[in-house]
């Protein structure tokens, strides 16, 4: 391959950011619902039914309620699921059934710049969906501030991470049915024992180290600690980490794309 | 003047499949230029190439003057191209006004100039009222008309067609002629895709018919047809062995076909005259079409 027919990537993929802003918009209001009305039904089930039972937890040798233990996990499950679900179900719908892609490829624009679009679209559906929720659980007082305001910035990084690896499964599946496995293999794991719930050191040593192998954990960690504070080294780490895995699994998943669908 | 298109031995291969099989010709400015052949003849893989959804396996492309196998020339192409693929693929999420402004955006075309030329283009397909309807809402007919529009949106020095008239009533694909010459009367370059044979005679210039990836033949219809199917036909359904050995007799150019036999002829009064003699169910005579070349040139055989 000579250099000339490598791919490019311009700012054009902000005219697929664009398109899906606006269809976006055109359902705004069902979009808002989930993260507006997740954390309260969640915060009422765990801070109503649960802490009862669990009482406080142990965060960074400090003893915090259940409830502020439980409120960053929230939003950085959220911001998972913003990221991971555009990227599969959404994306591969337009690729697959809509051909959106195809006609696109017939403009002046090339392949990685939509599936860049495509990805940088979903970290801000992240950003969008964490702010609304933020909003929510902020008025319930388990977010300091001004810290609080760094997870806007925080939940597109994870909304890229997540984007990318999600575009990658949809570069590979078959087809959409096919998703039910990084999901059932992945995502579900992820919110269950990325010390989401309960803190991680209540694992046994060897669970504790497949944890910090997920990108969850880490970006659970990097909300409590923004959230609750304090931000310290550690979660300098953990930001590496994400964007490490960002860096990692965004080329990924143009590189897989292409050989998809270019033929 | 310079080609619009200048395919040389252009080849595609998908593993060990030869699609493409070293094609060349030339389209020239504003000529309207068909590319014809069966299901599975290469036809798409070879303006899939042009605009640049798939890279050349092997040979030299240039369209409008670059060549597309350099990925800076290419974006210059595509600003320059329309494409109407085979697909109705608009966005369904858009309505169809949405749907010209969108793919104008990505044109670079400034919003308020996206909106007039999207207008202009929705009267030029007749659907004008129907800019705020929602995509799923269309028939095929007019969705056809729809991703014709959309690809004149950037005012294409070179539209590409696929199959523009597949899976279409006899209203719509009329439709769509219309549209397609009065674009040709405009002079705007048209490279085109059919296995209508009606379609590519009305509309083509010059053609090639395509076949396991290689050109059968290239020329205007009318001259193909001369060359290759005579003026004439006289059809005969449930021939005879009399009519066959009167046929081996005079040496006719024919195609015997089992139940139906083809007789190419030039002098048609007499010779027609003569053969329905042998006529049982019936002689027709009518005249040689590009259908006749067609299914002479790339056999009777189902495609898959």
């Amino acid at each position: 391959m000579n250099r000339s027919s490598l791919p490019v990537i311009s700012s054009r993929f902000l005219r697929i950011w664009n398109r899906n802003f606006m269809t976006y918009r055109k359902t705004w209001k069902v979009s808002f619902m989930p993260p507006m009305l997740e954390p309260l039904l969640y915060l009422a089930a765990f801070g109503l039914g649960m802490s009862g039972l669990v009482g406080d937890v142990s965060w960074r040798d400090r003893s915090i309620s259940y409830v502020v233990f439980i409120a960053p996990a929230l939003l950085s499950v959220n911001m998972m699921y913003n990221g991971f679900f555009e990227t599969t179900y959404g994306s591969f719908i337009r690729m697959y059934y809509q051909k959106t892609f195809d006609a696109m490829m017939a403009t002046p624009l090339f392949l990685e710049e939509i599936i860049t679009g495509e990805i940088i679209w979903g970290a801000t559906k992240s950003v969008i969906a964490s702010s609304i929720m933020l909003a929510i659980i902020s008025l319930f007082g388990l977010i300091r501030y001004p810290e609080g305001i760094l997870l806007i910035p925080i939940s597109f990084l994870a909304g890229l991470a997540f984007a990318s690896i999600g575009m990658y499964f949809t570069a590979v599946v078959r087809n959409i049915d096919l998703f039910n496995l990084p999901i059932f293999l992945f995502i579900t794991p992820m919110f269950l024992f990325s010390g989401t719930f309960f803190p991680l050191d209540t694992l046994p040593g060897w669970a504790q180290a497949l944890a910090y192998g997920l990108p969850l954990t880490h970006l659970v960690e990097i909300t409590r600690a923004v959230a609750i504070g304090p931000f310290d080294t550690l979660a300098l780490w953990n930001l590496i980490y994400l964007a490490l895995f960002s860096a990692i699994f965004f080329p990924l998943a143009l590189v897989k794309m292409r050989k998809r669908l270019i033929k | 003047m310079e080609p619009v298109v200048l395919a040389e031995n252009l080849r595609k291969q998908f593993g060990t499949f030869t699609a493409v099989d070293g094609i060349s010709f030339f389209v020239r400015p504003g000529e309207c230029y068909g590319i014809l052949g069966p299901n599975g003849a290469g036809k798409t893989s070879t303006i899939r190439m042009i605009y640049g959804f798939s890279p050349l396996s092997g040979g030299a492309l240039h369209v409008l003057g670059q060549d597309v196998t350099n990925s800076r020339q290419l974006r210059k192409v595509k600003y320059r191209i329309g494409v109407c693929q085979q697909e109705n693929n608009l966005d369904p999420d858009l309505s169809v006004l949405q749907n010209l402004e969108v793919f104008a955006s990505y044109f670079d075309i400034p919003r308020s100039k996206a909106t007039a030329r999207a207008q202009e283009l929705l009267k030029f397909i007749a659907l004008e009222n129907r800019k705020d309807t929602s995509i799923a809402e269309l028939s095929g007919g007019l969705m056809r008309r729809i991703v014709l529009a959309r690809a004149l949106i950037n005012e294409p020095d070179l539209l590409i067609l696929d199959e523009p008239t597949t899976g279409l009533d006899p209203q719509s694909r009329h439709q769509i002629w219309e549209r397609l010459e009065g674009l040709r009367a405009r002079g705007i370059t048209i490279l085109l895709t059919t296995h209508y044979m009606e379609e590519a005679s009305r509309l083509c210039d010059r053609l090639i018919i395509v076949d396991h990836g290689k050109i059968l033949v290239e020329g205007r219809p009318l001259e193909l047809i001369r060359e290759h199917a005579g003026r004439d036909i006289i059809e005969v359904a449930e021939p005879d062995a009399k009519l066959r050995s009167f046929v081996k007799e005079r040496n006719l150019r024919h195609d015997d076909l089992g139940h139906r036999l083809l007789i190419y002829c030039g002098e048609r009064d007499q010779l027609y005259r003569e053969v329905s003699d042998y006529c049982r169910d019936g002689c027709t005579l009518r005249t040689a079409t590009l259908e006749d070349v067609f299914l002479k040139l790339t056999g009777r055989d189902l495609r898959e």
